[in-house]
């Protein structure tokens, strides 16, 4: 008999450790100020003709010329949305609207977050036809089928720039040179929520058409994202109806979540190099001490081409969501594949690509940074870890 | 006026000199039922009849759902409701109803008169011939057919005049309260919610005991335990929910007991620590999910054997029904949905390849000895850190 190596000891309160940063990130205090000074002295309505208006717009002006700095574009290719799912969602329908007389293909990689592949899914039952670009075992595209799939009908080209579940970094800029060599009329969509404020990305220089971010995953509100447009792309708009935002985008402007958004996007371009690489030694510390333990896969190839702030690793006969209740209950926040994936118990298609066997698809967790994390909490999760692991390993059902 | 609902009930008429207890208890559980609603209601039983009068912002729809959740009503009567004097108001009262519920219907009807109102001038029989005259000169759709007629319409002459025609279905039963109080062994699957909804629809008040085993299970398979608890509860009333955690138990029985065996002798101890809340409940039985065959640990076999380690009786709605019936029964009573999320629970987390199916007591009991000393202090320790959830 084991010691009660589950047994919570509640008179002790746990210092928190939050691994789960790609599925939500805690709001920064200069976030919570914008967003409380629009909700209680600011809170206009940005269309309203008079001053509470016009100080209300203010603040879309201010956030769409700050988003627009951080990428080097100008702010008239900058449209806010409620987010990732938005953001992918109005990209894919509104170019394929657009463009639908020109051709019919969209080409999209295999691994693609549930708001890219089910909008492609409904466009293929709307007439689209829609390829998979495939993918290796460490989550990149083929670069070589890619180009063999260019063919004159491919009127739009989907990538992610930062998987979400293993940190793969897809190099987006050989992507679209090659899309806008072999089919100058197709346009790139890039589905940036994992890579914005982790790269700095700059969609003109990438040759970028169409780029989707999300608010909250970098200390931002929830409910909160863009989508670039690159000037002089048409797409078709989404949601209809009062005609703000050029008409792009109706529905009376988030204020208080905009302005939230331009204090998180600011923030994350301070000192970016120091916050960018303090996560990647936080991902190397903790995968050199994975390494270390038998039956841990870490999974996704070269530090490199792997985004700075996820790992994700498999641990040999121990169920995803066993591990992560008993993490829980030490304090430490982790994710069992994706956070998105909880409502299905199906192993994701990420995984369903890179995963060289189904044991390792079904026992793995994703460790998510920030640049709040320490170097402290990664020593303390190793250190449980290697408690944990022996213990979870010996009761299975066989 | 429409405003007024009779309410009939079937086995309670019969139970003798406790049949008041049986009215009162099932006006209670109409009143309970009422109060989670918007509107005013006056709840009164009075000569074998209850009546719901409903006032304020009622919404019809909303109070027959809500009525078809109290065991005990056979049919809920929508009865309108006219203050009459005498015999040509009252006619005037008829052809208002009939106007109201059939006009334009093309059907035989009969009219059955009471008067309960002995001082209203006629028999029950002349005024229900006069009544049926009218109807019959004003509606030409209307026919009468006195053996087997399409409507019939009850007219009973009170201190007001109630008339109706329609019966709404109830669920049936008994009143929640009138049969003690049991112990309902709640998993997260499909078939205990039916079974405590089988035991309370025979007027059975429930507790209920839930056994989770973290990091195993998850907090989202407790709340969904919850959720269960609640729905059960909107027809069997307050449940309080004892949610037990069983890990330690559960992993001790792992490292000493047979692997095959482990899922009989986990549900052994399931049961003793039900018992054991059970009669500090003051609880009468232990009710559970079980169908017979269902799976290996519900065989003939597997159930003498978990009975065993209990000696209060322990009650299995479902034991004769296929996993369908179950499965129509859960869906219409609203526990499906919930019931069918998948979050792992803790009998399958640990379950052997071939887990025994025809077990033997003598044989798990031996293999239950081998826990003796260590066992007792994880039961005391499973029952003193139970959490109580009140629903």
């Amino acid at each position: 008999m084991p010691d009660n190596v589950f047994h919570i000891d509640f008179t002790i309160k746990m210092k928190e450790i939050y691994f789960d940063n790609s599925a939500t990130t805690k709001p920064s205090q200069r976030v919570l100020d914008a967003v409380i000074r629009t909700m209680t002295e600011d809170y206009g309505n940005p269309s309203s003709m008079h001053r509470k208006g016009v100080e209300a717009e203010k603040y879309l002006k201010e956030a769409r010329r700050t988003i627009a700095e951080t990428l080097r574009v100008t702010d008239k290719e900058i449209f806010f949305t409620s987010g990732g799912t938005e953001s992918n969602n109005w990209a894919l329908t509104g170019a394929a609207g657009a463009l639908k007389r020109r051709g019919n293909t969209i080409l999209v990689t295999e691994m693609e977050h549930p708001s890219v592949s089910e909008p492609l899914r409904f466009l293929e039952k709307s007439g689209f036809c829609v390829k998979k670009i495939p993918v290796d075992s460490v989550g990149h595209p083929d670069e070589a089928a890619l180009e063999a799939m260019l063919t004159e009908d491919v009127i739009l080209v989907s990538a992610m720039y930062v998987n979400n579940e293993i940190g793969a970094v897809v190099p987006v800029d050989r992507i679209a040179a090659s899309v806008h060599r072999h089919c100058p009329n197709a346009l790139v969509h890039v589905d940036a929520v994992q890579a914005y404020g982790k790269y700095r990305i700059q969609p003109r220089k990438s040759g970028i058409d169409l780029m989707s971010v999300s608010g909250h995953k970098f200390h931002g509100p929830k409910g909160t994202g863009f989508l670039y447009v690159r000037n002089g792309v048409r797409i078709l708009p989404l949601l209809y109806g009062g005609g703000q935002q050029g008409g792009m985008r109706s529905g009376t402007e988030n204020v208080p979540g905009i302005a939230g958004l331009a204090a998180a996007c600011r923030e994350a371009y301070e000192q970016f190099e120091e916050k960018t690489g303090h996560m990647m030694e936080l991902r190397d510390r903790l995968e050199a001490g994975l390494r270390e333990m038998d039956g841990v896969v870490v999974h996704g190839g070269d530090a490199e081409t792997r985004a700075p702030h996820i790992v994700h690793a498999a641990f040999t006969g121990i169920g995803s969501e066993v591990l992560l209740h008993t993490l829980e209950d030490r304090g430490i926040y982790v994710s069992a594949g994706s956070a998105c994936s909880t409502h299905k118990r199906l192993a994701s298609p990420t995984m369903t690509a890179i995963a060289a066997v189904k044991e390792e698809a079904v026992s793995s967790v994703r460790f998510s940074f920030s640049e709040l994390n320490t170097e402290e909490e990664i020593d303390r999760t190793l250190e449980v870890l290697r408690e944990v692991i022996p213990v979870l390993r010996r009761y299975r059902a066989h | 006026m429409f405003d007024t609902y009779l309410i009939k009930y079937g086995e309670i008429g019969i139970k003798g000199k406790n049949r008041h207890v049986f009215e009162d208890a099932l006006a209670k559980q109409i009143r309970l039922a009422l109060e989670k609603i918007s509107g005013e209601f006056t709840v009164r039983h009075e000569r074998g009849r209850v009546y719901v009068h409903c006032a304020g912002s009622w919404d019809e729809s909303e109070t027959v759902t809500a009525l078809q959740h109290v065991f005990g009503i056979v049919g809920i009567c929508p009865v309108h409701t006219y203050e009459t004097a005498d015999m040509d108001a009252l006619k005037r009262d008829m052809l208002d109803y009939v106007e109201q519920e059939y006009a334009g219907t093309k059907a035989t009807y009969k009219v059955k008169v009471r008067r309960v109102d002995k001082e209203f001038p006629g028999t029950s029989m002349e005024i229900a011939a006069d009544l049926g005259e009218a109807v019959l000169n004003r509606f030409p759709d209307l026919t009468v057919d006195v053996h087997n007629p399409d409507i019939l319409f009850d007219v009973e002459i009170r201190d007001t005049v109630y008339i109706y025609s329609k019966i709404i279905p109830g669920l049936g039963g008994m009143p929640v309260g009138t049969n003690g109080s049991a112990m309902l062994c709640l998993s997260g699957g499909i078939d205990s919610p039916v079974a405590g909804w089988m035991i309370a629809k025979r007027g059975v008040s429930l507790d209920a005991v839930y056994f989770h085993a973290p990091p195993y299970t998850s907090e989202r398979a407790k709340e969904k335990v919850v959720d269960l608890a609640r729905a059960v509860s909107k027809y069997a009333g307050p449940i309080r929910l004892h949610i037990v955690n069983f890990t330690d138990i559960q992993l001790a029985i792992y490292d000493t007991c047979p692997h095959e065996e482990l899922t009989i002798i986990m549900r052994r101890y399931m049961m003793r620590i039900a018992e054991h809340f059970a009669e500090k409940r003051g609880n009468l039985g232990i009710v559970t999910g079980e169908s017979i065959g269902q799976v290996a640990s519900q065989t003939m076999q597997s159930l003498l054997t978990t009975n065993a380690a209990v000696s209060m009786p322990v009650y299995r709605p479902l034991i004769g029904f296929d996993k369908n019936e179950i499965v129509e029964i859960a869906e219409k009573i609203g526990t499906y949905e919930t019931s069918i999320l998948p979050y792992e629970d803790c009998c399958t987390i640990f379950v052997a390849k071939h887990p025994v199916t025809k077990p033997i007591l003598s044989i798990i009991e031996r293999s239950e000895a081998k826990l003796k000393g260590k066992i007792e202090e994880l039961v005391d320790e499973a029952v003193r850190t139970t959490e109580i959830v009140r629903i």
